[in-house]
Order: structure tokens, then sequence, then C-alpha cells
């Protein structure tokens, strides 16, 4: 875009107001975006290492952090497995409603978390549909563990399915078609051909999934219960924290979220420069 | 040497047809049977209520606040972002995304610090920002940002320029082309971020109950008198609340399918 430094009148806006908006913008970043994320950081340790350790270290943070580690490893196998089924699905077969089939894909992102923590309670609790089966069975869904798991599932399920879709639809059948003939199995086509085509977007999706899985709150928390070091997640935590006026520990805890979050961030620029050089060299 | 037509396609159709119906039709059905075998009159008393119209005024009303404030930072971050080069741009384009990246949770917290009356940007100021509607804005704005940003900077990236130079060799002025050829062009993608960015407003909770203080008829939004009602084992009473912030979604979500079928899709984003 080297073109557009010194741009013919009516072409372009005028110099001092091309300055003065990119100035506006990045004062407005800087105090709208940059400044909360350097809040964090400060506030967290501005009760001293010590504290800022504690904190982390307290058994219930301890016992929030697995939680959220085991939800996040279950949302993203479960999305990574539909994922590749529904991308491979719908983006290579015609199948009937298949506009319909997509739209459903958009249903979690759409409904507000919080409803999507109800549908749970309404299918899983003591007076839902499966809640008499369940007690029967001495399993408890809502207000326990594998309630956080599924919530967090609902919430991350369409993620991995939503970045490969448009990469099987673009990738076509010739390579597969070509390592067949050559005597390859459909197994070893799969894994050989198909994956490593695949692998960006998926690894993409996988970040996505991850990074929403560890932070979401809505859902997570209308299924917990909020029992303290069983059913607390790291961002009920926080909220727990929070409400005790701990400042210390909330902030504590959510830089630990909020390094997740620069990381993710960095991981998803990192991959997307090295599927557009993969693209690029292709 | 047998040669499967529809690779994987028994596979693929088992697992996609398994977790769609368990993970969400199942608990969607659940929703709309509760809904439909709820007592008669649940419906009318819920809809009746004050406390629950007062909610659900104020959560469209923040959402759509939210909405606009994003179409004017959103359009102008997207536009600098991709006209005027400037050193670091790359650095500040993606901070963008730091809301979509930090859990709503945190997003809560430290706006709550920030703009509370201790805080940097609170102590500036002679209003308070915080507990109350303005901090309820403030918040969903924050999560909502990066979805106007995004929608729109991909179609300004692909406009051709020459369009723009052709308005100016035939004599308009450098406003008369911005409002009457790059406009219409970016229409149906701000359109559509607004769209997603009062979706997601509509709906959020985790960093409006850090700053809005959350007192009935004040700044109470539905998703937290769902909890609320929740918590008093009034399940009829949530469900029926849920039922319209269900509809709004899908309201919303029908909208924007529509305009990406009309004006064609440009890069999704979540």
């Amino acid at each position: 875009m080297s073109d557009l430094r010194f741009p013919a009148d009516g072409v372009a806006e005028p110099r001092w107001l091309r300055l003065s908006l990119t100035a506006v913008t990045v004062v407005f970043m800087a105090v709208f975006l940059l400044l909360p994320l350097v809040n964090i950081f400060h506030s967290a340790l501005s009760e001293g290492w010590r504290v800022f350790l504690a904190s982390l270290q307290d058994p219930n943070a301890a016992a929030a952090i697995r939680l959220s580690l085991l939800s996040t490893f279950w949302a993203v196998l479960l999305s990574g497995v539909f994922g590749l089924a529904a991308a491979w699905l719908l983006g290579r077969h015609r199948i009937p409603g298949h506009g319909l089939w997509v739209a459903v894909l958009d249903l979690p992102f759409a409904i507000s978390p919080v409803v999507a923590g109800l549908m749970f309670v309404l299918l899983c609790g003591l007076d839902g549909w499966f809640g008499p089966w369940l007690d029967r069975h001495n399993t408890q869904i809502i207000f326990a563990k594998p309630g956080i798991i599924l919530a967090t599932a609902f919430v991350t399920f369409p993620f991995v399915a939503r970045e490969l879709l448009p990469l099987v639809q673009a990738l076509g059948s010739e390579s597969e078609e070509a390592a067949r003939l050559l005597g390859a199995s459909p197994l070893q086509t799969f894994w050989r051909v198909t994956l490593p085509a695949l692998k960006w977007g998926l690894l993409y999706g996988v970040i996505l999934c991850a990074s929403r899985a560890m932070g979401e709150f809505g859902a997570v928390s209308v299924v917990s219960g909020h029992i303290r070091g069983e059913t607390m997640t790291l961002p009920l935590h926080i909220e727990a924290t929070y409400n005790e006026y701990q400042f210390g520990a909330a902030f504590a805890c959510a830089t630990l979220l909020s390094l997740m979050a620069l990381v993710s961030l960095a991981l998803k620029s990192f991959v997307a420069w090295r599927a557009r050089r993969d693209r690029e060299s292709a | 040497m047998t040669f499967t037509r529809r690779p994987g396609f028994a596979l693929s159709t088992g697992i996609t047809l398994l977790g769609t119906s368990l993970m969400i039709l199942l608990p969607l059905a659940a929703l709309a049977l509760k809904a439909l075998h709820a007592r008669p009159g649940t419906f009318a008393a819920v809809f009746s209520n004050p406390r629950v119209q007062t909610a659900c005024l104020f959560s469209l009303g923040s959402a759509l606040a939210a909405a606009l404030f994003n179409l004017v930072w959103g359009t102008l971050i997207a536009w600098v972002l991709v006209r005027y080069p400037f050193p670091g741009r790359r650095l500040v384009d993606a901070l963008v995304d730091l809301p979509f990246a930090l859990p709503t949770a945190v997003a809560g917290l430290t706006l709550s610090s920030l703009y509370g009356p201790k805080g940097w940007i609170g102590q500036l100021l002679s209003f308070p920002a915080v507990y109350n509607r303005t901090g309820v804005v403030l918040a969903l704005s924050f999560v909502s940002l990066p979805f106007m940003v995004r929608s729109l900077q991909p179609v300004l990236e692909e406009l051709p320029r020459e369009m723009e130079e052709a308005a100016a060799c035939l004599g308009a002025s450098r406003w008369a082309t911005l409002r009457r050829v790059v406009l219409p062009q970016l229409l149906p993608a701000i359109l559509s971020g607004f769209a997603l960015s009062f979706a997601r407003a509509v709906g959020e909770y985790g960093s409006v109950v850090f700053v809005s203080g959350n007192l009935p008829f004040k700044t109470e939004i539905a998703p937290l008198l769902i909890v609320v009602k929740l918590e008093q084992y009034d399940y009829d009473g949530a469900v029926a609340l849920a039922v319209i912030m269900l509809g709004i979604s899908l309201l919303v979500l029908a909208g924007i399918h529509l305009l990406h079928r009309r004006f064609g899709e440009a890069r999704r984003y979540v």
C-alpha cells in the first residue's frame, strides 16, 4: 500500500486529516483496549509479589485452574473430532438440507451463554428430562464437573468445524484421488494428504476453541453451583474472590487468563502467517 | 482395488449427526419443550412483570448503544488500519482482537477497576462510570468492538481504488466520492458488523456482572435476570425469558444470513 503515501488530491484525504484521524485512532485504542490490559498486571502486583504468588497457590485457585484445564481439554477434543467430521461431510458431500446444517453450526455462537447453561439444567438437572434417570444411577451432572464440561463444550462446539469448512471446500479432491490411484489406502490418504492440507486451519480452530473454553463464564456459571474447590473454574474463582473484596487475588488469577489470551493471540498470528506462507509457496 | 466414491461418508455422517443432535439440538429441544409445557398463563405473567420488562428493554437498549458506539469507532479503526499506513500498524491491528481473546470475567474485572472511582480513568471523570448504566454500555462496547472492525476490514482491503480514482477524475470532491462511491460498497459489511456486535452484546453476561452493580430496575440485564430466576427455582420464569432471548438471537442471526446471501459472504469471524 506504499502507493498511498503521496496521493493525488481527490483520491485520498488531505494530509492533516489523515494524520489527525490516525492519532485519534491510536489514542483511542491505547486508552480503550490497551489500558485495561495494563491495569490487570498493575493491579495484580500492586499488593506485592508475595500476595500475588500466595493467591495463585491457594488450594481453591489451584483446583479452579485444574478444572479449567480439564474442561478445556474436553471442549477441544469434542470440537476437534466433530469439526473434522462435520467439515468433511458438509464441505465434500452434497447432502439434503445442506444450508440448514451449516446454519445449525452457528447456533451456539448466537445463543446467550446463560441460555446455553439453562438448557443443560433443563436437560440434566433434577427436574430435567434425564434428571430422574441420572439420579437413580447416582450420577450428578448439574452442579458437578460433567455439567461444566458439557456447558463449555456446547459454547465452543462449532469452532473447529467453522474454521475447517471453507478449507475443505477449497481443497478439492484431486490430490486425494491421485494418492488413491498411486496405491495409498484411504487411511494413508487421510493422514498423508488430507490432514496436512488442513493442519493450519485445524490448529487455528483449536486455539480459538481453547481460549474461549478457558475463559467461558456465563454458561459455566449457571451449571456450576459454585462449590469452592469443586465446581469453580478459573473465571468463576475470579468472580468469587472479587465479590469478597480480595481484589489482589482476583487480579492475580486474572493475570493467568490474560497471559493465556496474549499467548493465544500470538499463536493465532503465527498460524495465520504460516498458513499464508504455505499457500503462497504451493 | 475397490474405490469408495464417497470416502469417509459413513463415518463423518455418523459423527456429525451424533454431535449435532446430542450437543446442539437436544439441549435446544429441552428448552423448547419446557416452554411448551409451561403452565398456561406463565408467559403472560412473566412478560407483564415490570422487572422483566425493564430488564429486557435495558438489555436491548444498552446492546444497541454499544453497537452504535462500535459503528463509529469500529469504522474509524478499520479505515485507518487499511488506508493510512503508520509505524506500528500491525501491533495496533493485533490489539483489535484483544477483547475476543480476553475472558469476559477478566474484561469485567479490569474495566470495573479502571473506570471505578479509584481507577486510572475513573479518577479523571467527573461522573461515575461504573455500577450504573454507563458501565454496562462500556463493558458491552468493549467485548463487541472487534466484530465491527473485523467485518469491515477485509471488505475495505479489497475495495478497488480505481472507482475512487474514476470518481475523482470525473470531478467529484473527496467527500462526494466517499459518500457516493465508497460508502454504498461498505454498507453491507457495516450492517453485518453492527448486527454481529449487537448479537454479542445482547447475550453478554460475564463482563456486565462486574461493572453493572446488578440493581433490579436499574442495571439488571435480561441474562442476569435468568440467573436470578434460576437461583429462586423459578424455572418457568427463566425459561420464558430464555425463549425471548433465543428469539432475539435467532432473528439477528437470520438477518446476518440474509445479508450474506444478498451481498456475498464477507470473511467470517467469531
